[in-house]
Parts: structure tokens; C-alpha cells; sequence
């Protein structure tokens, strides 16, 4: 059974790892609180930016150090910027768990060179571009915009273009010190790891980290304005796209509900690919490409996706049949055999998961980060198995609406969608 | 792996896009799916419904050579997962009334690609590298898509779903010599049936262009490399880890990391039986597009010029610790097995390969790259604009 330890270092820096001797692996990660929902107007894009430049040297490593020494450590690494938080990570054989940590601690005191972050810089320009001619051609970001503001869980986790190019490594550099601090930080470890070595190597690593100089929180913005760059707008027209992609948005349960293991099951009778409500009525039918719903937590609120795409000219009839399917399972209830479907397979979906500890580390480093709170794989399945029709009948009638917000990308020269 | 709680099956049937008529591209893909909407004793909802009670986290698929099932799932439903398997392989009903729901779903899925330039150029960079014919598509046309009919269906899966050649790859928390007889049980008396051999690769240097208003010129690329079998392969990727596997890689640090020029630039090798390829990928805005193309070939063609030990040892690592940690994956090894068994005719051990590739030098890189430098390059972008090609690709526009 793989055992769970967990610490503060003196400068307030917390480690928590689920550790399991048996493993071919180990998997490390820092996780931050820093996310496009703590950034300001003149920062929008930073927390992504930020995650970019942390590649970009050290006082002890070049640019091209990090990357080499990452790849000669063999194992898989990379990082990723969300709404809320931060997260670097890797994956390498057990026997190199002193020098990863060594990087990936030093890593996070970046030099934030200007030439590296003026280079950096087109390359975020690129994977703004890169998006914008990929389906569903923004339609997730103007749903969040739409629903939540254009600013806190809103706000573009990319930024913007103008914001980008506007970007100076001042702004990034206070940005910095202000939430890469030891107590914003969580290092998540699983695997086959040494945890006093690691305690006692991080403890010495990142001593100075309390001694970051404190900045000051920069001004509000004005809720009477809107971002540069920002567009509210429910309808976005694509040069040329074939099919019609159709996002709606409205609560969902939070990252700390109690409802959110039910909204999760309810989520897969309602929408999982290959076999659900939805599935059955408009994939298996060929009336659209995708036809789905899922509930995405926060940490203290909750979005409920549903997601379409068809060809234009059936985007209306397959969001009626879409919101008849939702109106009938609020109503109606759902069979207490769909119920146990679910269930198996997430079971299964858990057990699988388990076995890789690259898998495991990111729902143990942001669940420290976020709640404060460890859940073993085998409590999980215990919450699963204890989910009854009558939970999932009651987050169908809290959670599932015909009346979100909606957001269409679709080729300019069709009138036909919604 | 008795360290797992899992099991995985992958079973590769010789019914793949290369057996499609001409004029019915996506006939496989049909296939693949219509088998799947009922068999055996189980309805279209029922198969599904037995699946998830079991835990199968499964995936389907045509390519060129083959239709492929995968499956992972938790070790005690492997017997059960393989029988109703080779019921969806042995006892399809290929429901008539579901015929057009099928050819629906298949339109949808190749609609939804045509949204994805990526997708678009890669597409057509196959179709250009191996031929028309070798090279066409999984997903098929929307004209062979609608031509399709029932006996079409029912013709292809006659003559192409068969235990020839089949294999069957099973690994995870299982007991060897049992599994082998859940699958003797399942599969043992399948009818044979006829193999053919894939069509020669036709494919020559070429460039095309797609005009789009997009955002960012899409670039792909691909040159001739010799297939996974060929004795000189890992020469060929050792080459191909130095240009494109890590951070650390001339391709991500030169094209990316040290100009800014692109998010994404990639390039890999792509095995058939009868061939093989480098296929590259790299997008950036149109007015970047012209350097990122010139800068990536450059770095290509210069491969042999500065090589250093500690890029081959690097690639060692990244290749070596990706071998152990596959030991924690039941689908992943099943898949390497199945794969293997094509390509070589047996699985090779871990301990094997991993002998294979600490032994290569940067010697045999060199013999390999020197003997067959990268050319005759075919080259797609999709874009506002056509780029200038290197010389030896002759241009057409789209």
C-alpha cells in the first residue's frame, strides 16, 4: 500500500508525496498558486509567461542548461498554466530523484533575462496563433470570459496578443515576487521516492525563497471596462470552418462540494464518449461530431460545460434535442443501471490511473495546494461506491440547465447556426 | 507484470485502408465501426454496457495495414474482455438499419478534421511521401463515405476479417500459459483467409500549398527513411533524438528556443512494413513562415556537422528510462508487442533493446545519414501565402 507523508519547511514551503517503494518511477512537481485568475489587466498572460521563462536560466544555469539537463535525466518533463495554479513537473527512474530536485528547485529562481524574454515573447505570440486556427477557435475562453467576467476565473490564461506584446519584464518580475512564495508553493512528490532526503534537500535548497522582497498588490481594475483585446461577443465567425462548435456554460459545483462526486458521475451518464444520454441520441446517430457535458471545479466556485459540434445546418435541431435530453433528467431521474455503468467504470478508470505515478502526482500536489487534503486511491473508489441515484437525481436538479450561456464559432457565411 | 493490477489485450486484424477499393475510401473505418453496433449476443448498447461493466478502457481504429482494438481494464475481466472481443471480430451483426448512422458519423469525424489545419497538411503530406495509393487516408472521402452500401460492408468484413495474420497481444497481471488458452478458446477455430501485401510506396518530391486566411502558416515535411524491420533503423533514430526528442534537441532549441521562430516544431519517423518516413510539422505566423522553413531544413541537412557524444547519450537516457517506466503500463506494453510482432515477427524483450541502443555510436549515425542524406523532400503548407521550397521539390498549387 503506498504510504502518504506530508511536511512544512521552516520557510513555509509544504511537500507532500504518496510514496510506494514499488514503482518504476518517480514523479515531482512544484505546484504554485499562481494562475491567470490572480492576475491584473497589464499582467494578463504572466502566470503562462511566467511558466515559459522558468526554462530560460538560473544564476547557475543557462537557458540551454536547463533544458539539457532535463533531457539528461531522462524522463518526462514539462509544466502547464491553468486558472488557479502553476505546475512543473517530471517523471524520472528513482535513482535521479537528487538531481531533478536540484533543477527543478533551482529553476524556480529564474534570472528573467531581457534578451530570453523578448525571444520567449514571440514565442507566446506563436501559441496564441496556434490557437486561434485550432476548433473550437476560442469558444472555451469567450465562454469563461462570458460567464465569469473577462477578468479573475475569466481571464485568458494565454492573455491576449496586446498584452502580450505590451508585456515588460518589470511587470513580470514583481508578478514574480508576489506569488512565488514559499507559502504559495506545494511540491508534490509519488512514486518510488526518498522523502527525508527530499525534505531535508529542498529544506536546504530553498532557504533564500523567504527572502523574496514583498511587492505591492497592484490596483483593482475597473469593472466598467473591458480588457484590451477582449471581445464579450456570444458569436465568433471563423474564416472557413465546416462545422458549427457550440460551448455553453453555467454553475457547477466547486472543488470542495460534497455534490461534486455525484455532478461527476451524472457528467458521465449524461456525456461520456462511446456510450451515455447524449452519446446514444446525437454521436451514435451521426446527428453531430461531439456532443457532451461535463462539470469543471474551481477552488471555490464551479463551471458545467456542454459542448457541441455538427454541421451548421443542424446546430439548431441538435440543441433542441440536446436541451430535451437535459430538461428529461432533470425531470425524470436517471436508471439505477446507468448508474452502476458509471460507476464500474470509473472504478476501473481509478485502479489504472494508480498505477502510473506520473498520473497520480497532479490530483495529490494541486489537491495539497488548493484544500489541504490527501485522498488514496483506494478512499476514492470508497466515495464512488458510495454514490447513490438519488445524489445524482439531486445534482441533475441543482446543476443541469437549458438555459446557459452560449458561445458559437462558425464560418462567417453561415446564417443557419443559433 | 504481476506488480500490475491491470491487464491489456491489442488485437490487429489484416483489415486496414490498403484493402479498401479505390473509389470507397473510408470502407474500413465503416467496418470497424458497424462491427462494433452489435454481436454475438449482444446488442449495439448491450456491447457497450458489458465493456464499461467490465472497466474496459478501450479504443478502435483503422490504419494503413490494419483495424486494431485496444483494451486495458482491471486483470480479473481479461477472459471475459477476449471472448467478447472475438465476438465483435467473429460475430458482427452489421446491422442494416444502422448503416446510415454509421455513415453519418463517419462524415461528421472527417468534417471535423478538414476544421483542423494541422491535421489538413499532414494528411496530404502522407498521400505525397508514400503515393496516393499507400499513402491515403484512414479517415477516407466524403464521396466514398456516401457511395458505401451494405454488401460493400458486408464484402470487406468477408474477405478481410479473418485469424491470418491476426495478432493478438496480451500483457499485465496475467498468468501466460491460461491466457493463451482464453484466446485458443476465443480464436482457436477462426476461419483463414488470404493476405495481400501493401502497395508499393509511390510517393516523390513535391510541394503543395493550401491558401487559408488562418492565423499561422501551417509547414509539413517529409523525406524517405527506412522502415522500424530495416537493420539500420535505430541508426536512422538516434539521428532523429538528437534533431527532435527533447528540450535539448537541435530542432526545439535552434528553430524555437534560440530564434522564437515557432511554438511547435517537431519531426519523427514513421514506419509502413514495405517503407518509412520522417515526417515534420512546424506552424508560425506567415510573415516568420519563410525563415522557420529554411532554418529547420538547415538543420536538418547539417545534422553530420557537429555532432557530440553528449547529445547521443542524452537520447540513450530518454529512450532507456522510457522502456522501464513502460513496465508500468499493461496497454502500453500489449501495444509495443503487437507492433513488434508486425513489424519484426517477434516482440523484442526490453533487455534486447535496450542492448541495441546503449551499442550505437555516433559512427553509425554517421555511416547511416551520410549513406541516405535527407532529399526529395515533400513539403505542404496551409497558409496565406506559398513559401519558396528548397530546390529539389517541385512546386504545384492547390
Amino acid at each position: 500500500m503506498p504510504e502518504f507523508r506530508e511536511t512544512t519547511l521552516s520557510n513555509g514551503l509544504r511537500v507532500a508525496a504518496e510514496i510506494d517503494d514499488r514503482g518504476y518511477s518517480a514523479a515531482f512537481g512544484y505546484f504554485v498558486r499562481a494562475g491567470s485568475r490572480d492576475e491584473v489587466d497589464q499582467e494578463s498572460g504572466l502566470s503562462h509567461f511566467l511558466e515559459h521563462m522558468m526554462f530560460k536560466g538560473t544564476k547557475r544555469r543557462s537557458a540551454a542548461d536547463v533544458n539539457r539537463e532535463l533531457d539528461e535525466l531522462g524522463g518526462q518533463s514539462n509544466a502547464y498554466t491553468s486558472e488557479e495554479q502553476t505546475v512543473y513537473y517530471a517523471t524520472v527512474l528513482p535513482k535521479f530523484q537528487d538531481r531533478l530536485i536540484d533543477l527543478l528547485t533551482d529553476m524556480l529562481s529564474p534570472t528573467l533575462d531581457a534578451d530570453e524574454f523578448a525571444t520567449e515573447r514571440q514565442v507566446i505570440l506563436e501559441e496564441i496563433a496556434k490557437y486561434e486556427d485550432q476548433p473550437p477557435f476560442g469558444a472555451f475562453e469567450r465562454a469563461m470570459e462570458v460567464h465569469f467576467g473577462p477578468r479573475g476565473l475569466g481571464r485568458r490564461i494565454l492573455g491576449t496578443t496586446e498584452s502580450i506584446k505590451t508585456m515588460e519584464a518589470t511587470t513580470m518580475r514583481d508578478y514574480f515576487h508576489r506569488r512565488y512564495r514559499p507559502e504559495n508553493i506545494v511540491l508534490g512528490a509519488s512514486g518510488n521516492i526518498d522523502f527525508d532526503a527530499l525534505v531535508a534537500q529542498v529544506e536546504q535548497l530553498t532557504q533564500a525563497w523567504s527572502q523574496r522582497p514583498t511587492v505591492a498588490t497592484p490596483a483593482t481594475d475597473s469593472p466598467d471596462t473591458i480588457p484590451d483585446g477582449i471581445s464579450l461577443e456570444p458569436r465568433i465567425t471563423t474564416p472557413d470552418a465546416q462545422q458549427a462548435y457550440m460551448v455553453g456554460i453555467s454553475p457547477g459545483p466547486c472543488s470542495t462540494s460534497d455534490d461534486r462526486y455525484a455532478a461527476r458521475a451524472l457528467g458521465s451518464i449524461m456525456g461520456d464518449e462511446g456510450g451515455s444520454r447524449l452519446f446514444w441520441e446525437l454521436i451514435d446517430s451521426g446527428r453531430a461530431e461531439v456532443a457532451t457535458l461535463w462539470p469543471h471545479e474551481f477552488m471555490n466556485e464551479g463551471a458545467w460545460f456542454t459542448y457541441m459540434v455538427c454541421a451548421p445546418e443542424d446546430a439548431k435541431s441538435n440543441c433542441r434535442l440536446m436541451d430535451d435530453i437535459i430538461q428529461g433528467t432533470i425531470d425524470k431521474g436517471i436508471k439505477a443501471e446507468e448508474l452502476k455503468q458509471t460507476l464500474s467504470k470509473a472504478t476501473a478508470g481509478a485502479i489504472m490511473q494508480s498505477e502510473r505515478p506520473s498520473n497520480r502526482l497532479f490530483g495529490i500536489g494541486s489537491r495539497w495546494l488548493t484544500c489541504g487534503e490527501y485522498l488514496s486511491t483506494d478512499e476514492a473508489l470508497d466515495r464512488l461506491r458510495n454514490i447513490t441515484v438519488d445524489d445524482v437525481e439531486n445534482a441533475a436538479k441543482k446543476y443541469l440547465t437549458t438555459d446557459a450561456t452560449e458561445i458559437v464559432a462558425v464560418s462567417e457565411d453561415t446564417a443557419a447556426a443559433p | 507484470m504481476p506488480w500490475l493490477r491491470t491487464a491489456a489485450l491489442s488485437l490487429n486484424l489484416h483489415a486496414g485502408v490498403h484493402r479498401e477499393p479505390t473509389h470507397l475510401g473510408g470502407l474500413s473505418g465503416m467496418v470497424c465501426e458497424m462491427i462494433q453496433r452489435g454481436a454475438g449476443q449482444y446488442s449495439s448498447r448491450d456491447l457497450v454496457a458489458a465493456q464499461d461493466n467490465l472497466g474496459i478502457d478501450r479504443n478502435s481504429g483503422v490504419s494503413t495495414a490494419f483495424v486494431s482494438f485496444g483494451a486495458a481494464m482491471p486483470s480479473e475481466s481479461l477472459q471475459a474482455a477476449i471472448s467478447l472481443y472475438a465476438d465483435i471480430a467473429r460475430n458482427p451483426h452489421l446491422p442494416q438499419d444502422q448503416l446510415d448512422d454509421a455513415r453519418m458519423m463517419a462524415v461528421q469525424e472527417l468534417r471535423a478534421m478538414e476544421d483542423e489545419p494541422t491535421h489538413r497538411v499532414m494528411r496530404r503530406l502522407r498521400e505525397l511521401h508514400y503515393g496516393e495509393r499507400l499513402g491515403r487516408s484512414n479517415y477516407g472521402t466524403e464521396t466514398g463515405i456516401q457511395d458505401i452500401t451494405q454488401e460493400d460492408i458486408r464484402d470487406f468484413y468477408q474477405t478481410n476479417y479473418h485469424a491470418t495474420g491476426g495478432i493478438l497481444s496480451i500483457a499485465g497481471k496475467v498468468d501466460a500459459a491460461q491466457a493463451i488458452d482464453w484466446a485458443e478458446a476465443a480464436f482457436g477455430d477462426w476461419r483463414t483467409g488470404k493476405l495481400e501485401d501493401l502497395p508499393s510506396p509511390t510517393g516523390a518530391a513535391k510541394y503543395e500549398h493550401f491558401e487559408s486566411a488562418s492565423s499561422q502558416t501551417h509547414i509539413g515535411f517529409a523525406f524517405d527513411a527506412v522502415p522500424y524491420s530495416h537493420p539500420e533503423y535505430f541508426k536512422l533514430r538516434a539521428g532523429m533524438g538528437i534533431l527532435s526528442d527533447g528540450m535539448s534537441s537541435r530542432l526545439f532549441d535552434r528553430v524555437r528556443e534560440k530564434r522564437g521562430l515557432c511554438y511547435t516544431v517537431t519531426a519523427s519517423c514513421h514506419s509502413l512494413k514495405n517503407g518509412g518516413g520522417v515526417f515534420g510539422y512546424a506552424g508560425t505566423t506567415p510573415e516568420r513562415a519563410q525563415e522557420t522553413l529554411d532554418v529547420t531544413i538547415h538543420e536538418i541537412e547539417s545534422l553530420l556537422d557537429d555532432l557530440e557524444s553528449s547529445e547521443l547519450e542524452r537520447w540513450k537516457v530518454r529512450i532507456e528510462s522510457g522502456l522501464i517506466m513502460e513496465q508500468e503500463s499493461s496497454a502500453s506494453r500489449a501495444s509495443s508487442m503487437a507492433s513488434d510482432f508486425y513489424q519484426l515477427g517477434r516482440p523484442m524483450t526490453t533487455a534486447e533493446l535496450e542492448t541495441l541502443i546503449e551499442s550505437l555510436t555516433l559512427d553509425d549515425i554517421r555511416d547511416y545519414w551520410s549513406a541516405n542524406p535527407p532529399k526529395d523532400y515533400r513539403i505542404v503548407t496551409l497558409g496565406p501565402n506559398p513559401l519558396t521550397i528548397p530546390e529539389s521539390s517541385e512546386s504545384t498549387a492547390v
